[in-house]
């Protein structure tokens, strides 16, 4: 049989289909990445009459957001800009200040015994906050949990603490637990 | 006479376009893998809160339901009022829709994922918390409890 040379393909239309791809992808490309604040919700409570484990005073950082979206941090009028240093100050807790939460020595893997502050961060706010507001609280209170983490995880590993091993993360968060409560919204502005 | 001379052709020599398809393929797998082809129609107006600088990147696309909240779109008002509304996949719906949706949403997935379903929160920034707390509410209902509040940084 006779070897017949095979035709070649033409690939001048190669460019043109690529385009056309291209283009077809160009447009149904949505750049933006899904970002977001991470939160967990506490589980759900049928019984209401079960009384929530009782905190001393001392240990509760509360937050409030009325409907004019004012803050008001620990009794005082405050400000957003200065809350996160607040609230990093309140977890440490430098000067063992009495009106500031207690520490407990913890034996913690890495650290051994370390004394862990009992602190929680209370939030509540009302039906008519503004969620962008709330938000912003929120982000600040997260933002100062994770910096001082960082900060530890600078200070005992040398690394980041994103960059460290789960356990290593795991022994800081035991440092620094994130509790932040939020209380159920009230509702002032509507019982005028 | 000079030693070199100079050649000056009278047409500029031609680029060659062979290597055109390479470079458009290599664009197109570019843009193949960033692609995200939206899946839902919003019918409300959002707006994300901006400048939130604790906002991490959502992992693993498939395990995360979205719940829109905000200001219907001009063309809906006249139905549905200027009053934020919930927007669940394609269309509006009441704050006691949410378990069902939930649910729904943990059906279509492996059950050995349904720990690990996200529930992201897509809310314009000028709703008031009211509507959002009914939502938190149900979502604790639901047992699902971890939530993203969907902010860009």
């Amino acid at each position: 049989m006779a070897k017949r040379a095979i035709p070649e393909i033409s690939t001048g239309a190669m460019a043109d289909i690529s385009f056309l791809l291209l283009i077809f992808f160009l447009v149904a490309t949505s750049m933006d990445i899904d970002s977001g604040l991470m939160r967990r919700l506490p589980p759900w409570v049928e019984n209401l009459n079960v009384k929530p484990p009782e905190v001393k005073k001392r240990n509760v950082f509360t937050v409030l957001i009325n409907a004019k979206n004012e803050l008001l941090i620990q009794g005082e009028f405050g400000d957003i800009k200065k809350l996160r240093k607040q609230v990093k100050e309140f977890i440490l807790n430098p000067n063992d200040d009495p009106n500031m939460p207690e520490k407990e020595i913890k034996n913690i893997p890495y650290f051994g015994n370390y004394p862990v502050s009992k602190q929680v961060i209370s939030v509540q706010n009302d039906r008519s906050t503004n969620y962008e507001v709330y938000l912003k609280v929120q982000n600040e209170i997260v933002a100062a949990y994770n910096e001082l983490r960082n900060e530890l995880a600078l200070k005992k590993f040398g690394v980041p603490y994103e960059k460290l091993k789960p356990d290593q993360k795991e022994a800081i968060n035991q440092i620094y637990p994130m509790r932040i409560s939020e209380a159920e919204p009230r509702d002032i502005s509507k019982k005028k | 006479m000079p030693k070199f001379k100079q050649k000056f052709s009278k047409t500029p020599p031609k680029i060659s376009t062979a290597s055109m398809p390479d470079i458009i393929f290599m664009l197109i797998f570019f843009f193949m893998v960033t692609t995200v082809l939206r899946e839902t129609e919003l019918k409300i107006i959002l707006r994300l809160p901006q400048q939130i600088s604790e906002s991490k990147k959502l992992e693993k696309k498939s395990l995360v339901s979205y719940i829109y909240v905000g200001q219907p779109k001009p063309q809906y008002q006249k139905i549905y009022g200027t009053e934020p509304r919930i927007q669940l996949n394609d269309a509006f719906a009441k704050i006691s829709d949410i378990q069902k949706f939930i649910e729904y949403e943990r059906a279509a997935r492996p059950e050995s994922d349904i720990p690990f379903l996200t529930t992201s929160l897509k809310v314009d920034k000028d709703v008031k918390m009211g509507i959002i707390t009914d939502i938190k509410q149900e979502l604790r209902k639901a047992n699902a409890l971890k939530i993203n509040y969907s902010a860009r940084k």
